[in-house]
């Protein structure tokens, strides 16, 4: 950011803290940013002629006479169609070498869409995998995040879903990500030979944790660009949130608001609201469509954060290893696509609704044979076939290795019903069974 | 002269407004941005400082804007013509905002004043009428929408003359009443109500008597809401409350359904927009829009306006209800509200409660939920608002302070079930933990032994007996294991599971077995009943679970058939031969 000639430069602190600056000024604006010491700020508060702002770096080594430069803005990105196959920070300045962007300039965290304007999603967003086509069917304008232990390949997975899907633009936003998977991703797209329809900002861990609060809007700017103005169909790709969720738990802490669930600040199911709201269907064909990484601990999703997650997305993928294969597989109870209803049996084949419920209740089935089996238990000839159905459904559709059609995943769902149960034993509606059953 | 103020200081959306003047407590006012004017109201008085949510993003604003105070609480417009629209928390009419965004400070009206309405007058010059009297009537759709004296109106009025039948437009005067004193007023069909105040104008609000049906089984049957009773769906997310919720408001036996989005998401209103205007009431017959005001504040427009979504969309509700009519309210999620209390609470540096939300939020919700109810107006008539509410317990602990304040003021409890929706048995409401009180009045137990059956009660209360033996006797199978337990344990088990799979279980998205009449109920549960009391002899339990998974597919098979169709009868004869062996 250049200076420019109408700023405001003031030198005299009035307060420090770990994370914030106070100092009187006049005349300032609400959310308009600054520069203390060099360093990129925020104004948070203003009380009476006291105005505080929230350094990103932290304030380290900041003294009383700092100087304090006001740009009169909110934060902002220089929008046009050269952003594509570029890399930013947080800022949304590059860190590929290349030339800064001209363009409009757009206020970062903007209005949402008038719900009465947005159109219903309705295209179905194919990725080869059954764990997600059969199942947990994705819709463009959905907003939906992997749950994942950090030790699950859920970037890569991400990856693979984002090079598989039909879209016009490819989004990546970086919270804390390592710089191996930073490179992994670019890498990744460079391969693919995609690097032209995607556009990254990356804040890597060697980066001050609350700068990357800043990532997802910027990421979404751009979206909103592509989407509103350029119609085109953009996927947004968001991790990790639960860095970001830290993030804000660290802001909130130093301005001493209190913490309500897990130190979590109260306002966290609107902050994340803000974000994965922006995932739209809008009426002139444009759409965002938001895949999120929301890693958990050790599988907990009553943690405020994958709970108020949950509450906002339509739905989740929960990454899950199945030691009776060896397999991640996408688990068929806890995943759920809330937008599916609106595509299958519609735009894939009429038995996709019952297959799928009824391959997860024998699925289900099997479970209930596994702890019988483990507290001792003699099993029936019913629960046995349950395992061996389990093991093959596992393997065949629910690991995230497989590459099929959506009829494809139903015809194998098909074989392994006739293979493993009786008609009776499916309880599928009896004109389906007649047409589809295979001995 | 209204008060003015400038802005001393700014946090998020809390703002405080030095004030010229006096202010009231909830006065609302707007903040001048540039010439935008961003609407706010007072929720703490201190010296000449009034503390100011602002219903809107604060970004660009400063120290020194000027504030207008407007000299009335946050109220509600109404009249002819709200049905079938979309509006926000504010009331603004979301259809005729033009651009793609929500501006900020763009406040449209919630009624169309150029529209002509037909009227016909009911009420004589002479008359001695009170607040909420019928003066006269327009077509509101279907709908006999009555032109009332407005709320606001205390004491005694005498009609001085009324417009004769014609066509007018809402701000025309269609009545002049005088008051005692011989002061003239004029009445429009429009009129405003602060929504934080509830509607009054009836006579008594009686116990529910009646229940409220809704074509969803495991509600009607097992655990009925009454006409003008409280319900609260609580759920961790992925249970289903939404699904459940929508088919409440697309079959609820109501003349007006009102749906408060709040701080939910926004494809869950798109889905609204798009389907209700297509479905079909199936109680009139007409298209489901035409009965239906959606108020949404999706989690992602301002925090502060959910509060005020959830007492707009009551305020409407009870319009209709002084119209003497069946109204529905459903409110998504009432735990979205309550979490915007606590943002506010937060800034404001008061003393927390639990879990960080303030501490008379147990107060807020049974006061809210107090505004429902049955009544009966001056002119013998009877109006009821029913109301329905979601709460998103967080991580589906329902040991939290919103779940449990609810509790406490709703009488029916349909609970959500994890482990029901991760067996995909849906609707995932726990027959057991779930419950209506209203089983236990009088005067509805009266009533369905008449609506329904003679002997309904007792059957209802048998049915949950079973389950309950049945989720019994499914522990001790899981301690003992299959061989360890007597023969009559399996039977008892699986008669649960015949009760779970072809009366609990519904599917919301078939068309013919997502709404199940009150007569097909009764039909079905006598049925169910009926193979639950014949007596069966079995080898070994895996024969006894065989023979009932047979049974539960052909239930399932006759859920899905027309009621006492062909199929239908085919698959009974199956079942009745099935029992015959």
């Amino acid at each position: 950011m250049t200076t420019k000639a109408f700023q405001r430069i003031y030198t005299q602190l009035e307060a420090i803290t770990k994370a914030t600056v106070s100092l009187r000024a006049a005349g300032i604006v609400n959310d308009e940013l600054a520069s203390v010491d060099g360093r990129l700020a925020q104004v948070v508060k203003i009380k009476d002629d006291i105005v505080t702002l929230q350094i990103f770096e932290g304030t380290e080594g900041i003294p009383t006479n700092a100087e304090v430069l006001f740009y009169g803005e909110p934060p902002a990105l220089n929008v046009s169609e050269d952003l594509a196959g570029r890399f930013f920070n947080a800022y949304g300045q590059p860190i590929d070498d290349g030339p800064a962007i001209e363009g409009e300039r757009r206020y970062i965290g903007g209005p949402s869409v008038n719900p009465f304007r947005r159109k219903q999603p309705s295209q179905l967003i194919p990725t080869g995998i059954a764990g997600i086509d059969l199942n947990n069917t994705l819709v463009s304008g959905q907003k939906i995040p992997f749950f994942a232990d950090p030790d699950q390949p859920y970037n890569q997975v991400m990856a693979q879903v984002a090079l598989r899907a039909d879209v016009d633009k490819i989004i990546l936003g970086g919270m804390g990500l390592s710089n191996d998977d930073y490179l992994y991703f670019r890498q990744v797209f460079e391969n693919a030979g995609a690097l032209n329809k995607i556009i990254s900002f990356v804040n890597t861990t060697e980066q001050p944790p609350v700068e990357r609060l800043l990532i997802p809007d910027m990421a979404l700017a751009a979206a909103e660009y592509f989407a509103v103005d350029k119609n085109e169909k953009v996927l947004v790709l968001l991790t990790d949130m639960t860095l970001y969720a830290d993030a804000l738990c660290i802001v909130s802490n130093r301005m001493d608001q209190i913490p309500s669930k897990d130190s979590m600040p109260g306002s966290l199911y609107s902050d994340l609201a803000k974000i994965y709201e922006k995932a739209v269907q809008l009426p002139d064909g444009g759409s965002i469509t938001i895949i999120a990484v929301t890693t958990l601990n050790d599988g907990d999703i009553t943690h405020a954060i994958p709970d108020n997650t949950g509450y906002i997305t339509e739905g989740q993928l929960f990454l899950r290893m199945d030691t009776d294969t060896g397999k991640v597989i996408i688990d068929p109870f806890r995943s759920l696509s809330r937008l599916k209803q609106l595509v299958i049996g519609k735009q894939t084949r009429e038995d996709h609704n019952h297959v799928m419920n009824t391959a997860v209740r024998l699925y289900a089935d099997a479970s209930n044979a596994k702890t019988k089996l483990e507290n001792g238990f003699d099993l029936s000839d019913y629960d046995l076939r349950c395992l061996d159905y389990a093991k093959e459904y596992s393997t065949r559709l629910l690991a995230i290795d497989v590459n099929i059609s959506i009829d494809e995943m139903l015809d194998t769902a098909w074989e392994l019903f006739g293979k493993f149960f009786s008609k009776a034993e499916t309880g599928i509606r009896e004109a389906l069974v007649e047409k589809y059953w295979k001995e | 002269m209204k008060s003015t103020g400038i802005v001393t200081g700014i946090i998020s959306n809390l703002v405080t407004v030095e004030v010229n003047g006096h202010v009231a407590q909830n006065e609302i006012c707007y903040i001048d941005l540039g010439g935008t004017k961003l609407m706010a109201e007072v929720i703490k008085i201190s010296g000449k400082n009034a503390f100011v949510q602002v219903y809107e993003s604060t970004r660009g604003l400063k120290q020194g804007d000027k504030v207008e105070f407007a000299g009335h609480m946050l109220e509600a417009t109404l009249g002819p013509g709200l049905l079938s629209s979309s509006f926000d928390g504010l009331q603004n009419n979301l259809e005729t905002m033009e651009d793609i965004f929500l501006k900020r400070g763009e406040y449209t009206k919630p009624l169309d004043h150029d529209k002509q309405w037909h009227f016909t007058p009911s009420a004589q010059p002479g008359e001695k009428v009170f607040a909420a009297d019928w003066l006269g009537e327009v077509m509101e759709g279907w709908l006999h929408h009555k032109i009332m004296v407005p709320f606001s109106f205390d004491g005694e009025f005498t009609i001085k003359s009324i417009a004769p039948e014609g066509d007018y437009r809402i701000d025309d005067t269609i009545a002049v009443l005088t008051d005692p004193e011989g002061e003239e007023h004029k009445v429009t069909m429009v009129q405003k109500w602060p929504v934080k105040i509830a509607v009054g104008g009836y006579i008594e609000k009686p116990r529910p008597y009646r229940v409220m049906e809704t074509g969803v089984r495991c509600m009607d049957t097992l655990n009925p809401i009454a006409e003008g009773g409280t319900g609260f769906i609580p759920g961790p997310f992925g249970c289903g409350k939404t699904v459940l919720q929508h088919a409440i408001a697309r079959q609820g036996d109501a003349e007006v359904i009102v749906m408060a989005a709040c701080g939910e998401r926004a494809n869950e209103v798109v889905e609204i927009f798009t389907d209700f205007p297509k479905l079909i009431d199936p109680h009139t017959g007409r298209k489901l829009m035409e009965r239906t005001t959606i108020v949404c504040n999706t989690s992602n427009m301002p925090v502060a306006a959910r509060e005020a979504s959830v007492y707009t969309a009551m305020t409407i509700c009870e319009y209709y209800r002084a119209m003497g009519m069946k109204v529905l309210l459903l409110a998504d999620s009432t735990s979205r509200w309550a979490q915007a209390l606590r943002e506010m609470s937060n800034r404001m540096e008061e003393l927390p409660g639990a879990d960080a939300f303030p501490v008379d939020i147990t107060a807020i919700i049974s006061n809210f939920y107090s505004r429902a109810g049955i009544v009966k107006l001056r002119n013998g008539e009877t109006g009821s608002v029913t109301f329905i509410g979601t709460v998103s317990p967080a991580g589906g602990n329902l040991k939290e302070p919103v779940t449990e304040a609810t509790k406490k003021a709703a009488r029916c409890f349909y609970a959500l079930s994890q482990a029901r929706a991760d067996m995909k048995r849906y609707p995932a409401v726990d027959p057991i933990d779930s419950y209506s009180k209203y089983l236990e009045y009088p005067e509805v137990i009266e009533f369905l032994t008449e609506r329904v059956a003679k002997d309904w009660v007792d059957k209802v209360n048998r049915t949950k007996n079973i389950i309950r033996r049945g989720k019994e006797v499914a522990d001790q199978i899981n301690i003992l294991g299959d061989d360890g337990v007597p023969m009559s344990y399996h039977e008892l088990y699986w008669k649960s599971e015949l009760i779970d799979f072809a009366i609990l279980q519904q599917d919301a998205f078939d068309p013919i077995d997502s709404l199940t009449s009150m007569e097909r109920q009764e039909y079905m549960l006598t049925l169910v009943l009926d193979v639950c009391d014949t007596h069966l002899e079995f080898e070994n339990f895996e024969e006894c679970g065989n023979f009932y998974k047979e049974l539960i597919n052909i239930l399932r098979q006759m859920n899905y058939s027309e009621f006492k169709s062909e199929q239908f009868n085919r698959y009974l004869e199956q079942l009745n031969n099935k029992l015959k062996k």
